[in-house]
Formats: C-alpha cells, structure tokens, sequence
C-alpha cells in the first residue's frame, strides 16, 4: 500500500473512533451529571407516581450502556427519536433547518477565503509597510470580538447610521436564491469578519516564511516583479499550512454560525440547538450537538489529509 | 524598563475596568435595578449612557453588570489555570499511562468546539454562578494542560530537576518548587488570554440566555436584553457590547505586550 494512503486511512479511522468517543462521552457523561429527565419534563411539582411512569415510558429504568447502544444503533439509521417538548422526530426538525446553516456558512466560506488569502498576499507583499500595517490593525481588532458583539456593530452600522440591509434574516422554503442571498447579507458579513482575521494572518506568516527561502532569492534576482515572487514561486510553496488554515477556520465557522443564527433569528440548527437547551430538551441537544461534533471533527480530518498529501516528502517516499 | 504606549493604554484600560467593578456600589449613579426614567431614552446629563428597555440607566448596569463580567471570567480562568497547570506538570513527572491518559482525555475533550460541550451540559446542569465557572474553568483547563505540559517537558529535563530527583525529593516538591517556578512566565503571559476568552465565552452563554439569569446581570445579558431596540434605532444594546469589545482589546494589547517580553526572554532576537 502506498504509504501516503495509509496515513490518510489511518487518520480517517482515528477520527471516526473519535467521533464515537465523542457520541459516548456526550450521552454518558450527561447522564451521570445531577438532573433528571423525567423530572426535567414534568417540574418539581411531579408526583411520585407520575415520575415513575414518566421513567417506563422513556425507558431511563434501563441501564445507561444499554440505552446508549440502543440510541447509537437507531442514530446510525437515522432515527434521532422524538423531541421531549413537543414530541416532534427530531431527524425531520434537523434535516431543514441543517440546510440552511449549510447555505449561510457556505457563501460566509465562499466570500471569506478568497478575501483572507488575497488580503494575505499583499499583506506579505508590503510587509512591515502601511499597507501591511492597516490590514493587520483592522483583522486584529476583529479578532478579539465575540461573534455576537460583532454582530450588533454590523446591524447598528448598515441598518442604522447607512440603511442598506433589514436587521432580521428569514429564509423560506419558496424564496428565489438571489432572495435567499440578500436575505442573509448580514449574517455572512459577520462570519466573514470572524473568520476573516485568522485565515489572513496566518496566510501572511506562512509565505514570509517561504520568502527567507534561496530559491526566492534567486527568482527576485532574475528580475521578477514581487507580487509575481510570492504568486509562482511563495505561494506554492506555503500552499499546505494556508490550506488547513482554511479548512480548520471553516470548523470554526459551524460554531461561529450558532450565535450569529440566534442574533438574526435565523431559522437553522444552531438556533434549534440554543431554543433546546433552554427548554431542557436533551435528545435534541445531545442529537444536534454532535452533528456539530461530527462536522467539526470531519474538517479537521480533512485538514489533517490535505497536509499529508500536501506534503512532498510522504508524496516521493524514498 | 520602557512600556510601549500600546501596552500602556491596554494598562489603564484594564485597571479602570477593574476599580469601576470593585468600587461599583459606590461609583454607580442609580441603583442597579430601579427604573429612574423612560424608556429608551438617549444619553443625557441625567443619564450618560441613556436608559434601557425598561428605564433602568444604562450606565450604572453596566458598572455593575461589569462586576459580574470580571468576576466570573476571573474566577474560572483561575481555576483553569489550577486545574490545567497541575494536570499538565503532573502528566510530566509521573509520565507513563497518566500522561498518556491525561493527554487522551484532553484530546477528546478539545475534539468538540467549547460552546458545544457547555450547550450540551448546560441543558442538563442547573444555571447558576457556580456551575458556569465550574463548566467554563473545566472545558478552558484543556488549553493550559496543553501549554504547561509543552513547557514542563522542556523544563523536566534539566539537571536541576534530575538533582532535585537525586535528591530524593517528593514529587510535590518537584512540581510546585522545580517546575513550577520557571514554568510561570510564559503561564502568566498566557493568563491574559485566557482571561479573555472567558470574558467573550460568558457573555456568548449570557448573551444565549443561557448564563447569568436575572435579576442578576453582565454585559452578555444586557445586549440581550436591549437588542430590540436596535430596530427601532435606539443605541442602548451598543453600549455593553461596547464595554466587552473594549475590555477584550485592552487585555490583549497587554497581553501581547508580556506575550513579547517572556518569548525575548528564552532568547529570541535582542530587544
């Protein structure tokens, strides 16, 4: 087997055992947590009677390995089971709303990225000069802002001092794309702030690295102009790190995306996930939160295989 | 030694932010929760900062909604550093299946984003003060396992370490009087950020509704709280997100500036 197939298989396998660690840990390590389901759903006013039945009909009187399996195998066919609030089937719930997280943090992606590394590129091109200067300045202010502050700076700023957009994002089944895109104008320019910052500096760093290189040198001294430089000859070069840069900011986007769902009142997993954390729905919360484990966990793999195979040394093995 | 004027700001900043939530029951102009007049009104000479949904002044919440802010990002970027630091150089000295252990559980534990875990756990826990700086410390602990134990593994092979072995000293001692020591600049540096990052992460679960529950307040809540009125224009929710924008760039732009100085000292380039 070549061995470059082998560390991809390898680091496909750990992160599929991590992922059912994770499912594990997130079912178990809540039940031993002091609650009760059952008494989550009917008060602290519940009769004893009523808690009894109520644990019978959940089966909670089972032992936890046991419920955790049966749950696994039913998840593994698609059977979430039902939300504990209105008895809805949470797949059915998820499988909408997971589209429209999909949409919104893939068009923040689309923008993002091709910002962050051209923002990157002439970041490293006048390094140490203004232009270097005002691009690291503004990305660094943006970094140290959580998502919701940023948000509200977003809205005050376009919908208020230069009204331009609608403060609230609704997305319908029927709208036209082009709705749909104007629709969460808003929202995508919060997660691409977010984003944007990390991506770019990190853009930055790793072709002023390369442009230490001799081979840079020689390519300045044949009388390339810089921007030709670090195009041909840096940015093939940094590819590997900028790329799973890219792929584990994109993790951080289906985080990002949670709060800036509920800020919008965006109708999407992440909102689901928040109005069921407060209702103290657990199959719900526990469902949803590892589909965004799962999401997250699978980025970072593909992080992690893009470097092995961006790797030239495991691509020519001796 | 000279302060850069970065850092300096980032300085004065941060100590202002500090004694107004010390000093807050005497510095604040209104009670916390009296409703001293009308609703959304703007900032004026009565109130600075205008009123908020419900006419309560804005400026004295946010004083005192600030004193909950630190206090909680405080305490529980303490206790991760506790918990983080002395797992970390525990998993050092004792080596074998603990470090192993240890080190198979943080990866599992970082597997998963922060705001997921405690989401999950939150909807189970009951919400109060002493549960989110527990879930917060806990889930923060797995960055500063990572960091000291990085910084204890370069600091566990030295030969004073080995002589204090010698010695026959307690693996206590080896912790806290070998390692520890000359463990604690590049900690210190890392505390800032820490720091920080707990201030955005209790004002993210506030802000969800899913952290300090009132009549109790932070800056988190009352963005919340006066979000609505963003649609009407009224500015009231931009004034604590404000305060959290601001209190996080200070913190860094001190941060950075320690961050710089202890990497100069293991002997980067001169300055």
């Amino acid at each position: 087997m070549h061995p470059i197939l082998k560390l991809v298989v390898q680091r496909i396998a750990l992160g599929l055992l991590l992922l059912l660690a994770v499912s594990f840990v997130l079912f178990l390590g809540v039940e031993m947590l002091p609650g009760d389901t059952a008494q989550a759903i009917l008060g602290q006013s519940a009769t004893p009677v009523a808690l009894a039945n109520l644990r019978e009909a959940l089966g909670l009187n089972e032992p936890a390995l046991t419920r955790y399996f049966k749950w696994l195998f039913a998840a593994l066919q698609g059977d979430l089971g039902v939300a504990l609030t209105n008895g809805q089937d949470i797949a059915k719930s998820i499988g909408s709303r997971f589209g429209n997280t999909l949409f919104l943090a893939g068009i923040a992606g689309a923008i993002a990225v091709p910002l962050a590394i051209a923002l990157g590129l002439i970041a490293a091109r006048y390094a140490g000069r203004w232009p270097d200067k005002v691009i690291s300045g503004v990305t660094l202010a943006t970094i140290s802002l959580p998502e919701f502050v940023a948000a509200y700076f977003v809205i005050f700023l376009l919908t208020q001092v230069v009204p331009i957009f609608q403060p609230v994002s609704m997305v319908f089944p029927g709208m036209s794309f082009w709705d749909k895109l104007n629709a969460v104008a808003l929202p995508v320019i919060v997660l691409v702030m977010v984003v944007l910052a990390h991506m770019m500096r990190m853009t930055r760093a790793a072709i002023l690295n390369v442009m230490q290189s001799a081979y840079i040198e020689t390519a300045e001294l044949k009388g390339l102009t810089p921007m030709q430089v670090i195009w041909r000859h840096a940015l093939p070069n940094a590819i590997a790190p900028i790329i799973s840069v890219v792929v584990i900011n994109m993790a951080y986007l289906v985080v990002g995306v949670v709060v800036v769902e509920v800020v919008f009142s965006y109708n999407a997993l992440g909102q689901y996930l928040v109005d069921h954390v407060a209702k103290r729905d657990l199959p719900v919360v526990q469902a949803v939160g590892i589909i965004f484990a799962a999401v997250y966990i699978g980025l970072n793999i593909l992080a992690d295989v893009i470097g092995i195979v961006a790797n030239p040394r495991l691509r020519h093995p001796k | 030694m000279r302060i850069p004027i970065s850092a300096l700001i980032g300085i004065v900043m941060t100590s202002g932010f500090v004694l107004a939530a010390v000093f807050a029951q005497w510095i604040a102009p209104y009670p916390i929760d009296a409703a001293v007049g009308k609703v959304w009104e703007g900032p004026s000479e009565q109130f600075w900062l205008g009123t908020d949904t419900i006419g309560r002044d804005i400026l004295s919440r946010l004083i005192y909604g600030g004193q909950v802010t630190i206090f909680v990002a405080l305490v529980s970027s303490l206790l991760s550093f506790g918990l983080g630091s002395f797992f970390g150089f525990l998993a050092v000295v004792r080596g074998g299946w603990i470090d192993l252990g240890l080190s198979r559980l943080v990866d599992l534990m970082m597997a998963v984003p922060s705001l997921i875990v405690a989401l999950v756990v939150l909807s189970v826990l009951p919400l109060n003060l002493f549960v989110l700086i527990l879930v917060m410390g806990v889930l923060d602990s797995t960055r500063v396992f990572r960091l000291s134990r990085a910084v204890a593994a370069d600091i566990a092979v030295m030969d004073y370490v080995e002589a204090a072995r010698l010695r026959g000293e307690r693996q206590s001692w080896i912790i806290f009087r070998e390692i520890l020591p000359n463990a604690l600049s590049p900690l210190v540096a890392e505390f800032g950020l820490r720091f920080i990052f707990a201030v955005l992460f209790i004002s993210t679960l506030s802000f969800l509704g899913l952290g300090i529950q009132p009549p109790e307040t932070d800056w988190g809540g009352m963005v919340r709280e006066n979000k609505d009125g963003l649609i009407y224009g009224k500015a009231a929710a931009m004034m604590p997100a404000a305060a959290i924008a601001v209190l996080a760039i200070s913190v860094n732009l001190v941060a950075d500036w320690v961050l710089s100085r202890t990497s100069s000292l293991k002997g980067g380039r001169g300055g």
